[in-house]
């Protein structure tokens, strides 16, 4: 008597998606409030998402840049810092050296700062030498901590510094961003979750009449079912896509402030839109909470309509 | 074909709707139950279409022991049975081709096999030329017939109805019952649940009266 006929399934499963499509068409108000609450909700963790990548990435270009800064005694002269520069240089723990003489390092304070005309009212360089040394070990704090007491304790060095300090406090703080970010998101999600349930369980409610004349003429419940989930998957999914479009209105709106503020810096760095990414993930990940949302409010309530 | 024995429905309020049932109906029998309200007749074919279950006894139909038959093949067992409601139980915002083509739609058949049983089961109510109507647009006499319709689209061995004629005027109720008698002698076995005795006293079929949950 059970004949499965796939290209017949299928077809059915087909219908049942479009008539579920039909049916929230008849309310256009109600569904378009429903996939807005949905799509702002995704948007924001997405968002978020979006611009601490792009920390990070800015983050990133500045990852093997732990350098020491050895600042010399403004008295060590130029033959006296290269010769010191290539004495360091053949230290087991030091992969490279750059020597800035004083004059040099006035040059590049000068064009990097713009403060040319409080500069040339001073009557000498206040900048001392500089060589900026690359240590071969980066990660291990401690093998750190030892080059840089020993070159602290050089005769010609006023100060040994590590610019590392700093890149630790903003990756910190990322990982504080992300951490939040997903706690975000998950809140969100349930609240996704929610709110299409809550949907799900009115559009149930609303047609009690019609599940129990479909149960009384031999209904399963999952036939029952089938057509909520297809709800539930298209709130999801256009939930999702609306997400993808408020990104990027968002994005389009923050892109030029971002490109006059790293045109300051006179960095390199532009905005990554990630909307390729985010335009497969957001209507996956809607659709997936829709059927989820739709399958948890209808095993809630669907066995409890029974005919009488 | 529907067989009782020694079955109870006792509901959770201590309230005894059957009780002691035994009895039996041939294959393509047909048969009226009768009874004052409040009988049991309702609850009696509750019991046949599994929308309730016996608190003791068995009942069995078709070669079926509905008292072992798991809550999931429910649906498939109601298929095989035909059910008519005094209300009718249509779908009002579906018109009378989608009423009567659900229970095909339920068990998967393909299009034009649909189409085609939902026009022969209209043809034989005699409602062809109202498939595009809605429910709301006919008689009471007619929505009933797009009740019968549905009831015998899958074509079961069995149909029983709760009270057919219950809203209809005496004319309509024999067209009614006559549809029934029509059903029966192409071997559906159809009981009927009615306290219409005028009528069926007309009628040279068995009947059973349940008087307070008993058989009379």
């Amino acid at each position: 008597m059970l004949s499965f006929n796939l290209p017949n399934y299928f077809l059915r499963h087909l219908q049942v998606m479009l008539y579920s499509l039909g049916q929230l068409s008849r309310t256009p108000v109600a569904s378009v409030m429903t996939v807005l609450v949905i799509g702002i909700a995704l948007a924001l963790p997405a968002g978020l998402y979006v611009l601490l990548k792009n920390v990070e990435q800015v983050a990133g270009q500045w990852d093997d840049a732990s350098q020491i800064s050895l600042f010399l005694k403004p008295s060590t002269n130029d033959a006296r810092g290269k010769q010191l520069a290539e004495q360091l240089l053949a230290w087991p723990d030091i992969s490279a050296v750059d020597y800035h003489s004083a004059k040099q390092s006035l040059q590049e304070f000068r064009e990097l700062s713009g403060l040319n005309e409080i500069l040339d009212s001073l009557p000498t360089n206040p900048l001392p030498p500089v060589i900026i040394i690359k240590p071969v070990e980066t990660e291990h704090e401690e093998a750190i901590q030892g080059l840089l007491e020993r070159l602290q304790n050089m005769q010609e060095v006023d100060l040994a510094q590590l610019d590392m300090a700093w890149l630790k406090r903003l990756k910190t703080i990322n990982q504080t961003g992300e951490r939040g970010i997903t706690i975000l998101a998950i809140l969100l999600s349930l609240s996704v979750l929610l709110v299409i349930g809550n949907t799900i369980r009115l559009a149930i409610l609303n047609r009690q009449t019609e599940i129990r004349v479909i149960k009384l003429v031999g209904g399963t419940n999952a036939f029952v079912r089938r057509p909520f989930l297809y709800t539930g998957f298209w709130y999801g999914l256009f939930g999702g896509t609306i997400a993808w479009f408020t990104l990027l209105i968002a994005l389009l709106a923050i892109n030029g402030p971002i490109s006059r503020l790293t045109a300051l810096y006179d960095s390199q760095f532009s905005l990554q839109w990630m909307l390729g990414q985010m335009f497969l993930s957001l209507p996956l990940f809607g659709l997936v909470l829709g059927v989820l949302g739709a399958w948890l409010a209808v095993g809630r309530h669907l066995y409890d309509i029974e005919p009488t | 074909m529907i067989r009782f024995t020694d079955v109870y429905k006792r509901y959770t309020n201590q309230y005894e709707a059957l009780s002691g049932l035994s009895f039996e109906l041939e294959k393509g029998e047909m048969a009226f139950l009768t009874g004052h309200s409040g009988a049991g007749k309702s609850t009696l074919l509750k019991l046949i279409a599994l929308i309730e279950r016996s608190t003791h006894g068995q009942v069995w139909v078709n070669n079926q022991n509905l008292t072992r038959l798991p809550k999931w093949k429910v649906p498939y067992y109601r298929r095989k049975i035909g059910l008519v409601f005094q209300d009718h139980n249509l779908l009002h915002d579906r018109t009378v081709f989608d009423n009567v083509a659900l229970p095909l739609i339920i068990a998967g058949e393909n299009h034009r096999e649909i189409g085609r049983r939902v026009r022969a089961a209209l043809d034989k109510v005699n409602l062809l030329g109202k498939e595009r109507n809605l429910p709301i647009a006919l008689s009471g006499g007619e929505q009933q017939r797009v009740g019968i319709a549905r009831a015998v689209v899958n074509r079961p061995p069995v149909l029983l109805a709760d009270e057919p004629t219950g809203n209809l005027d005496p004319e309509l109720s024999r067209e009614i019952m006559h549809l029934f008698e029509q059903f029966n002698q192409v071997g559906v076995t159809v009981f009927i649940a009615s306290h219409d005795h005028e009528l069926i006293s007309t009628m040279p079929y068995r009947q059973l009266t349940l008087h307070q949950g008993r058989l009379a």
